[in-house]
């Protein structure tokens, strides 16, 4: 775990707070700021753009959660929610608008730590998934347009699939283009002439 | 944590891949860099920009750092081989008049058994003009091995020439080369131009031969650890993730993308999942570890591959070998290695060095944690290199 971290705390009670710092300054050089309220926190988000958001809610009604969760930019970052009492909807509200840690019986000194660890370790692992969700999407994206290129190319020229394949790369190649801009060329310009 | 820029440079070739998904899907993020990956137009290109600062690390041959600390090519600016990136994943293809040869003589390439191959090649054909990446290649030692036999060999016996990989298939398709040994697609590339065939995978030479490396100055790694460690972890990581099969359709996707290959993702998948097709309409073949990039300790750098490379090298230079087998051991830095991944608690070889192709079958060997397994390493000649005088 990288010892040099940016954290936002939002911690409303003063003498928590103070122990918080404390406990976080026992394990890195870290840089920490503590909001005592709500207000302001999308401001410091994007003023400080902290490496973790750590926010100490006492008991939480669920629009409390939604507008915390989005002022912490949680696809941006980790962010570790502390409640005293929760009911599944609020947790399950939380968990979907992208809070990397929940934890019910609110924030405590001694086990900031794993929470952290455990946030970080989570919000990496979803992002990565976006990642390839993206990836994914994109390359169908293309494989896409190339299917209706191909498709023009048979009806028009009468070719097999694999023959209208060979010609889009082919003429991609000759023209030091991609494929899919080949495909996109030639999609656009059949549904102009069409 | 503040995040550090960093630029690397690449070559556009399937073996790039854990640097452009350590990018790609955050690995590098995670460890706190902001990763600019630049693609090269040749190996010399690559090296020079490494060498004058323009790019902190680099994408890079494993013979070359090991070249540079003999004095060889001109440029002796010491590199340091941080990690091998990725293990196997060359081709040997030959012309379409050299396949049609082969067929005449009644000889079907089975993309395995190199002996064969090197025999019925040999018949049919004198001196070959063979295309390789770059002089300091393991494409140029894995020919010599092959064609030339594992002993003294003159430098001049193969009429070998430099073609940047992306360059290779016109090259051939424009007969100004016989066979080439380049790095994946660009062999699966001449295929699908039908400029040429493919007639082995390089592991039929050495089964597990290091490929590209990790490289960055030495003065560099020296100046920045902090930097040098994360680097090193966001690349190993990539690599484990790169080692799920399952996650071979989506790393090709990526690869495809126009800044990196900009080439048809099913083209890249073929040497990812080891199915090749090694002319056109030949049915598919599959090779078992075609490239690796995570198995079998394949991130190691260890100080014997460094060895073989050095002492290759020597024999073909008219250097010392033993002088040279020891001057590369140093460049394979196994204490970077150690240092800066032990905090993924990567599990870490006993020893530094071992005898290459010593196994025939994947076994146990000693470990930190008791979990690795090396192996198979042969080589095609079933000689062995032990790495022991060189120290």
């Amino acid at each position: 775990m990288p010892s040099q971290l940016t954290i936002l705390v939002v911690e409303p009670d003063k003498t928590r707070a103070e122990a918080i710092i404390d406990s976080l300054a026992a394990t890195g050089d870290h840089q920490i700021r503590v909001l005592a309220g709500h207000t302001g926190l999308a401001r410091s988000v994007a003023e400080m753009n902290p490496d973790i958001v750590l926010v100490d809610v006492t008991n939480p009604s669920r629009d409390v959660i939604e507008e915390l969760t989005l002022a912490s930019s949680p696809l941006e970052r980790p962010v570790a929610m502390f409640v005293d009492r929760s009911d599944d909807s609020i947790t399950k509200a939380a968990i979907e608008a992208g809070v990397s840690a929940y934890v019910v019986d609110g924030l405590r000194a001694d086990r900031i730590q794993p929470v952290m660890d455990a946030a970080i370790a989570r919000f990496h692992m979803f992002s990565r998934m976006r990642a390839e969700l993206e990836a994914t999407k994109r390359a169908l994206e293309e494989r896409k347009i190339i299917d209706r290129a191909k498709g023009i190319l048979m009806r028009a020229r009468g070719l097999s699939e694999d023959e209208a394949y060979a010609l889009i790369r082919k003429t991609a190649m000759s023209q030091g283009k991609k494929i899919a801009e080949v495909a996109q060329a030639l999609v656009t310009a059949s549904e102009l002439l069409s | 944590m503040r995040i550090q820029p960093l630029t690397v440079g690449f070559m556009p070739l399937v073996d790039a891949a854990p640097l452009i998904i350590a990018r790609e899907l955050g690995f590098a993020e995670e460890e706190g860099l902001a990763l600019t990956l630049q693609s090269g137009p040749s190996w010399s290109t690559l090296r020079d920009r490494l060498v004058l600062g323009q790019i902190e690390a680099a994408h890079m041959l494993a013979p070359v750092p090991v070249a540079m600390a003999l004095g060889l090519g001109g440029i002796t600016t010491p590199l340091d081989a941080l990690s091998v990136l990725s293990v196997n994943g060359n081709v040997i293809g030959v012309s379409n008049q050299i396949a049609a040869r082969l067929r005449d003589a009644g000889f079907t390439p089975d993309f395995r058994n190199a002996a064969a191959t090197r025999e019925a090649l040999t018949s049919v054909s004198g001196a070959l003009r063979l295309g390789v990446p770059f002089p300091f290649s393991m494409h140029a030692e894995l020919l010599h091995y092959w064609l030339a036999g594992g002993g003294n060999t003159d430098p001049k016996a193969l009429d070998i020439r430099t073609i940047p990989p992306p360059l290779m298939a016109e090259a051939i398709a424009a007969n100004e080369i016989d066979a080439f040994c380049v790095g994946e697609p660009w062999g699966s590339i001449t295929v699908e131009n039908g400029g040429g065939e493919l007639l082995l995978p390089s592991n039929a030479i050495w089964k597990f031969a290091p490929e590209k490396v990790l490289a960055a100055r030495t003065d560099w790694t020296a100046a920045n650890p902090e930097l040098t460690g994360r680097l090193m972890r966001a690349a190993w990581k990539a690599a484990r993730w790169l080692s799920d099969t399952s996650k071979r359709s989506t790393a090709a996707d990526i690869l495809a993308w126009p800044e990196y290959l900009g080439l048809p993702a099913e083209i890249l998948e073929r040497s990812l999942s080891g199915h090749m097709i090694l002319s056109r309409h030949s049915p598919v073949r599959h090779v078992d570890r075609m490239v690796v990039f995570h198995d079998a300790a394949a991130t190691f750098p260890w100080k014997s591959q460094a060895a073989w490379i050095g002492a290759r090298m020597a024999q073909r230079f008219g250097l010392d070998p033993t002088n040279a087998a020891h001057k590369a051991t140093e460049v394979f830095r196994t204490d970077l290695y150690r240092q800066h991944l032990a905090p993924l608690g990567v599990d870490m070889p006993g020893a530094s060095g071992k005898v290459e192709g010593a196994l025939a079958l994947p076994t146990p060997v000693a470990s930190d944690n008791g979990t690795l397994i090396l192996g198979p390493d042969a080589f095609f000649d079933g000689r062995a290199f032990d790495p022991t005088p060189f120290g």
